[in-house]
């Protein structure tokens, strides 16, 4: 028991701080919210550091339940630190809009806990309350600015169909438990590899898939990305399309290849399906938008649609590659968030629009390079970081024999690049819409400046870590 | 403790014999058999009711009978604190609490006539396309062999159920249960940030402050003069 603990420690820091800091919330109020968010930061980068110490050997941790490995370990880092830096946003934007209250902190520190569960999940009952775990605390935050009846709703939208969802998820883990006899990954994979996949295991893949399609908002389970995105305050949009993302596609992950191993012809049908559909939809819906926040919704879609396709490969690069996907998806995702929350008017209100930012190149020309490179970086084109991403998942592909599929997914990444361009075409190229408000923020600068460097060619050295990183935390699920 | 799993088994519904006292083992078989079948078929009708019913306060009606007859279910399955539990929490708290819901709803019933017409053929799509998929369902079911009665849980009948619950929840499933510990905490905080505000102008009584409070301080003595009142 007390070597289980020892694991588990990554989670035991951080639920001990949100505790705590929900003592300094109690006693000291909204004033201490700034203090909390900063001691979260510390909470996270302190999980962070412990995770590769604690996990270097791997282990398993109480009876199966819990898998520390140096895959659960690479997707923990990733969590930790997106959701630090997502966290980070909220300081300065709730300060002027609404109030900034010291539970905000404390619920994202219990959301990146159920976060690392789901990344360490053994078991489908481990798989779940993490999920729940996680999702609950982001329903709460979506209607965190709960004056506005945009954010309210959002709330509402997200926890009713995050709901439904989990209902078709636990309906598809009991019938994989019902038919497998077991409720554990290592159990369901011996099952099936014994006795073959029999229709019952069939059908709960089917829903458990489902369920956690929801989760990463792949299509035809992505209904709610673009209202919830639009609706829930800007910071949080920013945390939902960072570190959840990277949980729930961990959590995929590793349901497919630990649990579902040996169905990999079943699961490869569906996961195939839900890539080609959502790249295809995130990019064709895109192209209409006007509200900023709802096209990166449909570029989340479109993005995931893209990890889906080195995870439908099934083989360690594939792993390794949707891996080194959401990495990248997670800097460029987080660099484009902060320039959206620079986005406010002469009046210090945020707009959202895309027009707004007209002629961004000549009033405020850092912040338009800096949005530049990030576009053309999630559009793929080469010489920047978000190349490589998309790369290695056709590459996975290609090597694991679905050629067309990455064939299909270069066609539609050009789709993609269609609305990516707009934006740079709207900030370079169109008359000047009015400037936004010039204020410093110094986090805000660092967090951009950072992102930028990092999908900039000098990303490049970044690269073989990376992806030697990656490559051996794929190795873990095999 | 551990006598139970050592004696004589019945061979076709696994129990042991010493769990039969009163009736030889198929007939007791027989029972159990068509008490499942009244159960089951109940929860089923009364699951269908429960979306079909117009009225909103009879649907919660179904849902009650339905939980009620998941409920022995359980019992049949020698599962009596999953049992009680589904009675005493889905039944005396959930139900209770979705009548009162539904009956603080304003439900317009001629507005929710009108649009039947209107998703009728919708609805009739939906029904076809379940309706086949339920009989691929069992032509499938009927085809591949289920077997899940096999792989049904052991249980020691001679340990009680509250019991050998309480000791895989501490053991094998502590993790779980601590972290389902953090979810009840994230509902509750949710809770409070959703619903929780300060309001001003209140006058909140505060005990310290009124029982530091001393004579002297509230009371002031004066001497008025005959016929002049008192100026406070």
């Amino acid at each position: 028991m007390g070597y289980s603990l020892v694991l588990t420690l990554p989670e035991i820091i951080l639920s001990a701080s949100a505790i705590a800091l929900l003592m300094v919330a109690a006693f000291a109020g909204d004033k201490a919210a700034r203090l909390s968010t900063w001691l979260a930061v510390l909470a996270f980068i302190g999980a962070a550091l412990v995770v590769p110490g604690v996990t270097g050997p791997g282990g398993i941790a109480f009876n199966g339940l819990f898998v520390a490995d140096s895959f659960a370990a690479f997707a923990k880092i990733l969590i930790y630190v997106a959701a630090a830096i997502a966290m980070l946003s909220a300081m300065s934007w709730f300060a002027r809009d609404g109030v900034y209250r010291t539970e905000y902190p404390v619920l994202i520190l219990l959301s990146s806990v159920g976060m690392g569960m789901m990344a360490s999940a053994g078991d489908l009952i481990t798989l779940y309350v993490g999920l729940e775990l996680q999702s609950l605390a982001a329903y709460v935050l979506a209607s965190f600015q709960r004056k506005d009846s945009r954010s309210a709703e959002a709330g509402l939208k997200y926890f009713v169909l995050g709901a439904l969802a989990s209902g078709i998820l636990l309906y598809g883990v009991s019938l994989l438990y019902g038919f497998s006899g077991s409720t554990s990954f290592e159990g369901i994979a011996a099952a099936i590899a014994t006795d073959g996949i029999s229709t019952g295991e069939l059908f709960g893949i089917v829903f458990v898939l489902a369920g956690l399609a929801f989760k990463v908002s792949a299509v035809p389970f992505h209904m709610w990305t673009p209202d919830v995105y639009e609706g829930a305050p800007t910071p949080v949009t920013a945390f939902f399309a960072s570190a959840p993302k990277v949980a729930a596609m961990a959590l995929l992950t590793r349901v497919t290849i630990e649990a579902l191993g040996a169905a990999t012809f079943e699961w490869r049908q569906i996961v195939i399906f839900m890539a080609l559909a959502s790249t295809i939809l995130g990019g064709v819906a895109a192209i209409g938008q006007q509200n900023i926040k709802r096209l990166l919704a449909y570029s989340s879609i479109n993005n995931v649609g893209f990890a889906l396709i080195g995870l439908a490969a099934g083989t360690p690069e594939g792993v390794a590659s949707v891996l080194f996907y959401m990495t990248v998806y997670v800097v460029m995702t987080l660099g484009t968030f902060f320039v959206v929350l620079r986005m406010r008017d002469e009046a210090g209100q945020p707009v959202e629009t895309i027009v707004s930012l007209s002629g961004l190149s000549r009033t405020r020309p850092a912040l338009a390079a800096a949005m530049a490179m990030f576009m053309f970086s999630i559009a793929g084109i080469p010489p920047l970081m978000g190349f490589w991403p998309k790369f290695y998942v056709f590459e996975a592909a290609v090597a694991a024999n679905l050629t067309w599929l990455a064939a299909v997914g270069i066609a539609t990444s050009v789709i993609g690049a269609f609305y990516y361009l707009r934006i740079i075409k709207v900030m370079y190229f169109d008359d000047p819409a009015p400037a936004f408000e010039a204020r410093r923020d110094l986090v805000s600068s660092a967090v951009i400046l950072a992102a930028a460097l990092f999908v900039s060619p000098l990303g490049w050295f970044a690269l073989e870590p990376l992806g030697t990183a990656s490559l051996n935390a794929a190795g873990a699920l095999f | 403790m551990g006598a139970g799993l050592g004696r004589e088994h019945c061979r076709r519904c696994a129990l042991p014999l010493s769990r039969q006292p009163n009736l030889k083992g198929h007939d007791r078989n027989v029972i159990q058999t068509f008490t499942f079948y009244l159960f089951a078929t109940i929860v089923i009708a009364s699951g269908a009711l429960t979306i079909l019913s117009r009225n909103p306060v009879h649907s919660v009606l179904w849902l009650i009978l339905a939980f009620f007859n998941a409920a022995g279910l359980m019992l049949i399955l020698g599962a009596e604190f999953i049992a009680m539990l589904l009675v005493i929490v889905y039944v005396g708290a959930v139900a209770v609490l979705f009548l009162f819901v539904v009956m603080m709803l304003d439900v317009d019933f001629a507005e929710m006539r009108a649009g039947f017409a209107r998703y009728a053929g919708f609805g009739a799509l939906m029904a076809v396309v379940l309706l086949a998929e339920m009989i691929f369902a069992v032509a499938a079911w009927n085809a591949g062999g289920v077997s899940v009665a096999s792989k049904a849980a052991p249980v020691d009948p001679s340990v009680p159920n509250i019991e050998a619950l309480g000791t895989v929840l501490f053991t094998r499933y502590l993790y779980i249960f601590e972290a389902a510990g953090l979810v009840l905490l994230v509902a509750m905080i949710g809770a409070i940030v959703l619903t929780h505000r300060t309001r001003s102008g209140l006058r909140p009584q505060n005990p310290s402050e009124q029982n530091r409070r001393r004579p002297e301080e509230a009371t002031r003595n004066m001497n008025p003069g005959i016929g002049q009142g008192v100026e406070l």
